[in-house]
C-alpha cells in the first residue's frame, strides 16, 4: 500500500497534464511570493523600525538637550550635581510617560537613577562601551527586562552622555519600547503569509482551471479518435470553440472522413473480390459441367475408338478431374482469402468422423501396401463443420500415405475438457527443418523431383490449415527427415473458443528434438 | 398427384447455357428419358405449361426471370419434382432455391451418373410408393398411403411428393428419432451426404403446410441434438 501511495504522484505526474502544470505554477509561484514577501517584510520592518529610531533619537536628543541646558543653568553652589540631575532625570522620566514612552536611565558616579522594576541588564553592554568615547548618540535595539515580573519586551536603547560643568560625564540612557512597532509588523507579516497563501491557492485553481480548459478539445479530440478506433466511423468532432480548437476538430474529422471513405473502398474492393469469385465459379462451372459431360460421354464409349482416340478420352477425362479439383481449391482458397468462408457447424462424433474418413482411404492405402492403425478410444464429440474437418482429415491422410513409404501410418483422436485432437503420424520421407515452415504454403511440394501419384492440387494443406482456423483451431505439422513427420489438428469443443493445450503432442513422443513448424 | 404415365419420363430443362443444355439433351436422352430444353426464364413457365414434365432440372441463374422465381411460379402451381442446377454451392443460393420449393440440388460440375441418380431417386418417389391401405396418424394428422393423402380432419392438406415422402418417413417409424443424415438417405437417396440444409428447409416448408403452429410444433418433433421425429398421434 505504502510503495502505491509513495508512486503515486510520481505516476499522476507522469499521467495528468493538469497535475503537471498545477505543481510547476505552485513551485514557481511560491518562488515569486516567498521572494516577494520576503523584500515587502525586509522593506516594511526597516522602515518601521528606522523611523522608530529616527523618533526616538530625536525625542531624546531632544530630552537630552534640555537636561544639558538645565544643568548647564544650574548654580552649583545651591545645589549639589547629583541632586540636579537626580530631579532632572525625574522630569525626563515623568515627561516619558506621556507620548513616546520610554524610561531613562542616569548613571552617576555614586548611584543609578533608574525607574522602578527596570532590569539594569536591559542596557547592553556593547553601548556603554562604545559611548566612553564623550560626545555623541548611539542607538541599539535590546529587549527590555524587569525585575517586578512584567513580560520583557522589545526596545531601543538610545544612548548620551550629560556633562555637566567639570570632567565628569554622566551616561543616559533612554529606552524605548518598540512593542506596538513590533505588533505592526507581525500584522503586516501575518497578512503578507495570509495574501500569499490566498495568491497560491487562487492560482492554482486558476491554473487547475484553465488546464482544463485547455485539454478539454485535446481530450474530446481523444474521445473521438477512440470512438473511431471503436468502429464509430460516422462519429464527429463538434466544431466549436477557439480558432485552434475548432481547427483540432477540423482536422480529427477530416481524418474521420479520409479513414472512413478508404474503409469503404477496401470493403468494396473486397466485395468486388468476393462477386468476382462468385462469378468466376458460375462462368467455370458451367462450360465445365459441359466439357465433363462430354468427357463422360466420349470415355463411356471409348471401346468403340481406335486406340488412340480411346487413350485421349482417357486423359480427358482424368484431366478434367484434377481440373474440377483445382477449380474447386482456388475457389475455396479465394473464399479464405475473402473472408467469405462460413462454418456449417454441427456437434459431431469426430472419432467417428475419423473412422469414416480412414475407412474411405483405405483402399487407397491398400493399393500402397500401407497399413493404417486408428487409435481413438473414446467419442469426442465437437461442434464442427463437418464438411471442412473431413476435408482436412482425408488430405492429411492421403498424404501421409503418399509419402508414408509403406510404413504404418497410426492416426489418434483424443479430448480433453475443452479441445479435441486428431494426428496423422507416420514412418516416411519426414520432413526437414525447412519443409516443416513451408507445407502449408500453397503450390509448396516436399521434392519436385519426386513423381506425384496421387496428383493433389498443392492447396491441400493450404486450405487445411485455413479450415482448422475458422474453426478457431490450429494444424502443426512436425518432421524429421527419414523419419516422418506428424500432423496434429486441434479443435476447441465450441466452434470460436480458444484452444489453451492440445491433448496430443505436436512432437511425437517416440522421438526427440527434430524441427517444428507451428502453424 | 398421379398423372397418366406412358413412355419415357419428361425432363424439362431451364437452361440459359445451350452448350449445357444439348449436352444434358444427349445424356438424358441416352439415358432414356425424354427431354425437352428451355433457354429462358420469362418462358419457363410457358414451357412448363406445353410439356407437362414429370420432372424440372432448373439452373438457378437465368436471363429474363430468375432461376428461384420460376421456382416459384411452377411451383405454385404444381408438386412436380425440381432439381437445382445451381453453379454457386454458397449457403445463401442454394437455401433461397430450396425455400422456392426445391426438392433438391445438383452443384456444377457434376458428374453424369451423379444426375440421373438425382433425377431417378425423384421420379421413383413420385411414382411408387407400395400400395397399402394404412392409414398413418401423427399429431391430429392422418396420411393415407394408398391415397397419398395427408388430412386433417376432412381438410385435405396439398403436400408435394418429397414432402409427402418426408412426413411417411417420420411417421413409419412414430417413436424414433430420424438424424438429418438418415432422412437424407431415405427420402433423397443420398449417401454419405453431410448438406443437412436440404433436410432442414423442408422441414420447416412442411412444418408450414401441415403445423397448426409452426413455431411450437406438434407434427415434425425437434429432438435436440439428433434431428426430429413424428409427433405422438391424437
Amino acid at each position: 500500500m505504502s510503495g502505491i501511495a509513495r508512486f503515486a504522484p510520481v505516476r499522476l505526474w507522469a499521467r495528468s497534464l493538469p497535475f503537471r502544470v498545477v505543481i510547476l505554477t505552485l513551485g514557481a509561484s511560491i518562488a515569486i511570493l516567498v521572494a516577494t514577501g520576503w523584500f515587502l517584510l525586509d522593506q516594511s520592518s526597516r522602515g518601521i523600525i528606522e523611523g522608530k529610531t529616527q523618533a526616538s533619537v530625536a525625542e531624546a536628543s531632544a530630552v537630552l538637550q534640555s537636561m544639558q541646558t538645565g544643568l548647564n543653568s544650574t548654580d552649583l553652589r545651591t545645589t549639589s550635581i547629583n541632586e540636579r540631575i537626580t530631579r532632572l532625570a525625574r522630569e525626563a522620566a515623568t515627561r516619558g510617560q506621556y507620548g513616546n514612552q520610554y524610561f531613562v536611565v542616569v548613571e552617576t558616579p555614586i548611584s543609578t537613577i533608574a525607574p522602578d522594576g527596570l532590569d539594569a541588564a536591559s542596557i547592553p553592554e556593547s553601548i556603554q562601551q562604545s559611548m566612553t568615547a564623550g560626545d555623541g548618540l548611539w542607538s541599539t535595539p535590546t529587549l527590555i527586562r524587569f525585575t517586578d515580573g512584567r513580560d520583557s519586551e522589545p526596545g531601543l536603547v538610545v544612548a548620551s552622555n550629560l556633562q555637566p560643568p567639570g570632567q565628569q560625564l554622566y551616561p543616559v540612557f533612554f529606552i524605548f519600547s518598540t512593542a506596538a512597532e513590533r505588533q505592526t509588523l507581525a500584522v503586516v507579516q501575518q497578512a503578507t503569509l495570509a495574501t500569499g497563501l490566498f495568491l497560491l491557492l487562487g492560482l492554482s485553481l486558476m491554473v487547475y482551471l484553465i488546464s482544463m480548459q485547455v485539454l478539454q478539445p485535446v481530450r474530446a479530440a481523444r474521445r473521438a479518435a477512440e470512438r473511431l478506433a471503436a468502429g464509430h466511423l460516422d462519429d464527429r468532432m463538434a466544431v466549436v470553440g477557439t480558432e485552434d480548437q475548432a481547427s483540432l476538430a477540423t482536422s480529427m474529422n477530416h481524418m474521420a472522413e479520409q479513414l472512413a471513405r478508404k474503409i469503404s473502398e477496401l470493403e468494396g474492393l473486397s466485395l468486388v473480390q468476393q462477386r468476382f469469385v462468385s462469378d468466376v465459379s458460375h462462368e467455370l462451372r458451367t462450360p465445365l459441367t459441359t466439357i465433363r459431360m462430354a468427357g463422360e460421354v466420349l470415355h463411356a464409349n471409348r471401346s468403340a475408338f481406335d486406340p488412340l482416340t480411346a487413350r485421349s478420352a482417357e486423359l480427358l477425362a482424368a484431366e478434367i478431374d484434377r481440373f474440377e479439383e483445382l477449380l474447386t481449391d482456388l475457389l475455396e482458397i479465394s473464399r479464405f482469402d475473402a473472408g467469405a468462408a462460413e462454418l456449417s457447424l454441427d456437434e459431431v462424433d469426430l472419432s467417428a468422423v475419423v473412422h469414416e474418413e480412414v475407412a474411405a482411404v483405405a483402399r487407397l492405402a491398400g493399393e500402397f501396401g500401407t497399413e493404417l492403425i486408428l487409435d481413438a478410444p473414446q467419442r469426442c464429440h465437437a461442434e464442427v463443420d463437418t464438411r471442412r474437418i473431413r476435408r482436412i482429415v482425408r488430405n492429411l491422410l492421403t498424404n501421409a500415405i503418399e509419402h508414408g513409404e509403406r510404413r504404418p501410418i497410426s492416426i489418434h483422436v483424443r479430448g480433453n475438457d475443452d479441445a479435441v485432437a486428431i494426428a496423422v503420424r507416420d514412418h516416411g520421407v519426414g520432413l526437414s527443418k525447412t519443409d516443416a515452415k513451408l507445407v502449408f504454403d500453397r503450390f509448396w511440394r516436399a521434392d519436385p523431383a519426386r513423381a506425384r501419384r496421387l496428383g493433389g492440387t498443392g492447396l491441400g494443406l493450404s486450405i487445411a490449415l485455413e479450415d482448422a482456423r475458422l474453426h478457431g483451431g490450429r494444424l502443426t505439422a512436425w518432421g524429421r527427415p527419414a523419419e516422418g513427420a506428424q500432423f496434429v489438428l486441434t479443435l476447441p469443443r465450441r466452434a470460436g473458443d480458444q484452444v489453451t493445450e492440445s491433448p496430443w503432442p505436436k512432437r511425437p513422443r517416440d522421438t526427440q528434438g527434430g524441427s517444428d513448424a507451428v502453424a | 398427384m398421379s398423372e397418366a404415365y406412358e413412355g419415357p419420363p419428361r425432363i424439362l430443362v431451364i437452361d440459359d447455357d445451350e452448350a449445357l443444355a444439348e449436352m444434358l439433351d444427349i445424356v438424358l436422352r441416352s439415358e432414356g428419358f425424354d427431354a425437352r430444353l428451355c433457354h429462358v426464364g420469362d418462358t419457363a413457365l410457358a414451357a412448363f405449361h406445353e410439356h407437362r414434365p414429370d420432372l424440372v432440372l432448373l439452373d438457378l441463374m437465368l436471363p429474363g426471370r430468375d432461376g428461384v422465381d420460376v421456382c416459384r411460379d411452377i411451383r405454385a402451381e404444381s408438386g412436380v419434382p425440381i432439381v437445382m442446377l445451381t453453379a454457386k454451392s454458397d449457403t445463401t443460393d442454394v437455401v433461397k432455391g430450396l425455400e422456392a420449393g426445391a426438392d433438391d440440388y445438383v452443384p456444377k460440375p457434376f458428374k453424369t451418373q451423379e444426375l440421373v441418380a438425382r433425377i431417378k431417386t425423384r421420379l421413383r418417389r413420385h411414382v411408387s410408393t407400395e400400395a397399402t391401405d394404412d392409414v398413418l396418424r401423427i399429431g391430429d394428422i392422418a396420411i393415407r398411403v394408398d391415397e397419398h393423402t395427408v388430412r386433417r380432419g376432412e381438410l385435405e392438406i396439398p403436400l408435394t411428393p418429397l414432402e409427402f415422402d418426408l412426413l411417411l418417413a417420420l411417421a413409419r417409424k412414430p417413436r424414433q428419432a430420424f438424424t438429418r443424415e438418415v432422412l437424407l438417405q431415405e427420402v433423397w437417396g443420398y449417401r454419405h451426404a453431410s448438406d443437412t440444409r436440404l433436410v432442414n428447409v423442408h422441414v420447416q416448408r412442411l412444418r408450414s403446410k401441415v403445423e397448426r403452429d409452426p413455431e411450437r410444433p406438434e407434427i415434425i418433433v425437434t429432438v435436440r441434438g439428433v434431428g426430429y421425429r413424428a409427433g405422438e398421434p391424437r
